[in-house]
């Protein structure tokens, strides 16, 4: 059932305005250019009015870019009305006919492709049964659960088998339990049929759950792309650590600069650490160096004292708040069974794990 | 806890006034219709029953005539402004077009006029002495009246209507479904023939019935335009008031109710399967509008053309009355306005009068009630709001009649006062306010209104101090309704018309039936202007109350 025809996307230079009443142009999109490779699993994640969504809607062809191409496969479509593009979408709110039954939802596009009656009932079928939809075809949309809807909307998507699939934060309706089930469903069937894959989200742990490149988006820029282990461990921007995940800044000033390996003092202690970027420090500059909560440890004895503004147990770890010279530093411990548990005004000290610490 | 759960079950003040109510409706809502319906079975004795008076309805050739009138021209009717206004809805819905606001204020244009204005236009325009008709293209003694002058007054008056109704259930489709069908592969026509047509059905076929209902029950039009092409409702009115048999009358106006009880209860069964618009989750973004030309070109043109001409109707109004002798001497006077005083001041000041002892009473009326068939539901506040309701959908002729019938001998004689006047505007105009005041209180958590029971306020002070502020944007639009109609309508009003209480709407119609069309006008135009005025002092009001003027909605 491996789809044979997946494409590969690209956007050159795309960038999209808008005209508000009031005559003021607004750049939801900036000059974004970037490659899908064909049976990719994608996410353009970022926060609300990122411009991720008018991205993807550029490449289904909703929205025409002010200036850029898109490409899908080796053809330019960025005059092709959506119909004419090979892209089939999943929609936030499923938009699913409701004047449909769930077969006739999942056979529509098929019906437009005029495909024979037996054809079209055989790949209904098929997909039906992939998502876990069997038996429920003569159903309307308001007889099933959201999960149920769900399935509908992307089963109708894949049975045209596209060339790529689009998912306009198709969870975000769900609650959370369904959440984390659908969307490893939704990795399964990826998987399967090998559909390159373009997903846009809010939520980081969707973006690390699902894809094989993030795509993180800024006020309508692309601040990083990378493997969520990449945009996690070495993010590129404040904005990309902040983003994802939780962290501590510290400024440091860099005190010398080695191949790989960039030296900085932090509160007068000098620090070694692991840095790809070295060519771009010199001595003396100022850096922000980024530390993970759950790679930071407290200790009684250390280099960096610091005080305990709150100690909260949060069930997985404990999360301690402490204050280091006014600067905020978040610690969280998930082996807290093992360490020495402090409370609240409490002076200790900090110990930073150096082959986790990155320079931003 | 107990105290509160005690106040609510029994609740001495809200149970007196829905009683109170409850009886006032009966008095004017229901028992004169039962009047009518007795009257239909007795015979000219007074004293014996029978079926008669329907067989002599039907036997009589001009009431067959009427029924089969009123039935062909206005589905027709129904059936046209239904499509124009679908268009202009589609067009404000899905098209980049500049002129959208033009087309709200054109959908307001019949509400603030009266009932005849299209009528009154038309003729000014396609009549024996009309601009275009006669002086434009010089044919003597062209005849507009009768059944086409009707269908293009009515489609004229009401397509507005359909197009506000529309434009609701085009708004509530969820974008993305068409979306998701043009993303499947279909073209701009299959998306609108397969998804957004089939979704709009409902609300289609709704829209139909209403603007049908409207001109069945329609009186000015058929009395202005209608010439010999009589209609259910003119058929009425010229058989009670000129004497003819009652019993006859009575049946040919239950027929009437009846039909329209019928069209209503049919509407709302089709808006019931409505439902599934908004089942998926909410609409997340708005409609991308279409932009090709080879269809927003066409639809523009249409919709300009259209509302060109509305405009031009209403235009027509205040133009002709600065006229010498309209279609013969078009020189420049104020002489019509000073005719127009002379005959008609009188009744403006009556008709503001009433006007404005009904629009309070009944505004008030519609949150009182609201309140308590949202916040103290029970099966007695259920039958208030039906009651209620009911004034919606009798059309004013038959209440006007049913007045007549039931208030002119004992238990309650009111004949030739103002509370009937002001009671049978009430009667009509409440069921909007009502509808928008229990919408907007449903939507308001109830938890507001029991914190201050819980502090010790009573029902009528939590009515005052809480509910009536939370909710004012629907009874400022409800006053500025029941104030523009009362102001307009003819329909029941003008079976009650005396030398103490005179008309404005029956007054110009005297004017245009004795041919001077200039004063009627000019006092046509004086009373739009007068409501524009009313308008704006309302307007005014509602800013000091800090509602937001977009939040009001009439109609």
């Amino acid at each position: 059932m491996k789809n044979t025809n997946t494409k590969n996307v690209t956007l050159k230079n795309v960038i999209r305005e808008y005209v508000s009443p009031d005559k003021k142009t607004f750049r939801a999109v900036n000059d974004i250019s970037l490659e899908i490779h064909s049976g990719e699993f994608v996410t353009l994640l970022g926060p609300s009015g990122c411009g991720k969504t008018t991205t993807l809607r550029m490449i289904a062809g909703f929205e025409n870019p002010t200036s850029g191409d898109v490409f899908i496969g080796d053809e330019n479509v960025t005059a092709v009305t959506p119909d004419n593009r090979d892209t089939a979408m999943v929609f936030q709110s499923y938009a699913l006919f409701p004047h449909y039954d769930v077969f006739n939802n999942i056979s529509f596009g098929l019906r437009l492709r005029k495909l024979k009656e037996d054809e079209i009932n055989k790949r209904t079928k098929e997909i039906m049964e992939l998502v876990g939809l069997k038996g429920l075809g003569e159903r309307l949309p308001n007889q099933l659960s959201g999960g149920q809807q769900q399935r509908v909307a992307l089963a109708r998507a894949l049975v045209v088998e596209p060339g790529v699939l689009l998912f306009d934060e198709p969870l975000s309706n769900l609650d959370a339990k369904l959440r984390v089930s659908m969307r490893n469903e939704i990795k399964r069937i990826q998987r399967r049929l090998g559909i390159t894959s373009i997903y846009v989200t809010h939520d980081q742990s969707e973006a690390m759950a699902l894809s094989d490149r993030v795509i993180v988006m800024n006020k309508g820029v692309i601040e990083q792309i990378g493997t969520p282990n990449e945009i996690y461990s070495h993010p590129a921007s404040v904005f990309v650590a902040d983003f994802i995940g939780r962290s501590n800044f510290i400024e440091c000033k860099v005190r010398s600069v080695g191949e790989g390996v960039t030296t900085v003092d932090m509160y007068g202690k000098t620090l070694e650490i692991q840095d790809t970027a070295w060519q771009n420090r010199t001595a003396g500059q100022t850096v922000t160096v980024m530390a993970r909560p759950e790679s930071v440890r407290l200790a009684d004895q250390g280099v960096f004292k610091t005080h305990i503004n709150s100690s909260i147990f949060m069930g997985a770890m404990q999360e301690y708040i402490c204050d280091t010279d006014g600067m905020q530093i978040i610690v969280e411990d998930y082996d807290y069974a093992q360490h020495k548990a402090y409370s609240e005004g409490e002076d200790v000290y900090v110990a930073f794990k150096e082959n986790t610490l990155h320079i931003i | 806890m107990n105290l509160t759960n005690r106040k609510r079950v029994f609740d001495p003040i809200s149970a007196t006034f829905t009683l109170i109510i409850i009886a006032s409706l009966v008095v004017f809502n229901v028992l004169p219709l039962i009047k009518i319906l007795i009257e239909s079975f007795t015979n000219a004795d007074g004293v014996t029953y029978s079926f008669m008076g329907y067989v002599r309805a039907f036997q009589y050739e001009q009431n067959r005539e009427a029924i089969i009138h009123t039935l062909v021209s206005s589905s027709l009717a129904a059936l046209l402004s239904t499509i124009i206004g679908f268009i202009f809805a589609y067009c404000s819905c899905y098209l980049k077009m500049r002129f959208k606001r033009l087309f709200d204020f054109v959908a307001l244009l019949p509400i603030i006029s009266p009932p005849f204005a299209m009528s009154l236009s038309t003729i000014l325009l396609f009549g024996g002495k009309g601009l275009i008709s006669k002086t434009l293209l010089g044919i003597q003694n062209a005849n507009i009246y009768g059944f086409w002058g009707l269908l293009f007054a009515q489609t004229f008056s009401f397509f507005p209507m359909a197009y506000l109704a529309l434009k609701g259930v085009l708004a509530s489709i969820d974008p993305s479904i068409e979306e998701a069908a043009r993303d499947m592969g279909s073209s701009r026509w299959k998306t609108f023939t397969k998804v957004t047509l089939p979704l709009a059905l409902p609300g289609i076929g709704n829209a139909f019935l209403v603007v049908f209902i409207k001109c069945v029950a329609d009186f000015g039009n058929p009395n202005f335009i209608g010439g010999d092409y009589l209609t259910m409702a003119t058929q009425i009115y010229f058989q009670a008031t000129g004497g003819y048999e009652m019993q006859r009358c009575c049946a040919l106006a239950m027929l009437l109710l009846v039909m329209t009880l019928i069209i209503y209860l049919l509407s709302q069964s089709v808006l019931t399967k409505r439902t599934y618009v908004t089942i998926t989750g909410k609409a997340t973004r708005e409609r991308t509008p279409i932009e090709e030309k080879h269809i927003t070109i066409p639809l523009n043109i249409f919709c300009g053309v259209v509302t060109a001409l509305v405009l031009l109707m209403y235009f027509m109004i205040p133009v002709v009355s600065f006229i010498k002798v309209w279609g013969v001497n078009y020189e420049f006077t104020f002489k019509n306005y000073q005719q127009a005083w002379k005959l008609g001041s009188e009744a403006l000041f009556d008709t503001l009068w009433l006007a404005v002892i009904t629009t309070p009473l009944t505004g008030l009326l519609s949150m009182l009630m609201s309140f308590l068939i949202v916040r103290k539901k029970n099966k007695l506040t259920g039958l208030m709001n039906t009651l209620g309701m009911m004034g919606m959908i009798i059309p004013g002729t038959i209440l006007g009649y049913a007045y007549v019938l039931q208030f002119n001998e004992p238990p309650i004689v009111l004949t030739g006062s103002l509370i009937l006047m002001v009671a049978s505007c009430c009667s009509r105009y409440l069921p909007l306010g009502l509808s928008s005041g229990v919408t907007s209180l449903r939507q308001i958590d109830p938890s507001i209104e029991e914190s201050a029971a819980d502090l010790g306020a009573n029902s009528m002070k939590v009515f005052v101090k809480v509910t009536i502020p939370l909710i004012r944007s629907a009874f400022f639009g409800g006053l500025v309704y029941v104030f523009v109609r009362t102001m307009t309508s003819m329909s029941a009003l003008i079976f009650f018309v005396s030398p103490r209480h005179q008309l404005l709407t029956t007054t110009i119609m005297r004017m245009v039936a004795d041919g001077r069309y200039g004063a009627a006008c000019a006092m046509g135009t004086m009373m739009i202007i007068v409501v524009l005025i009313a308008i704006a002092c309302l307007y005014g009001l509602i800013g000091l109350f800090g509602v937001n003027r977009k939040e009001i909605k009439l109609l």
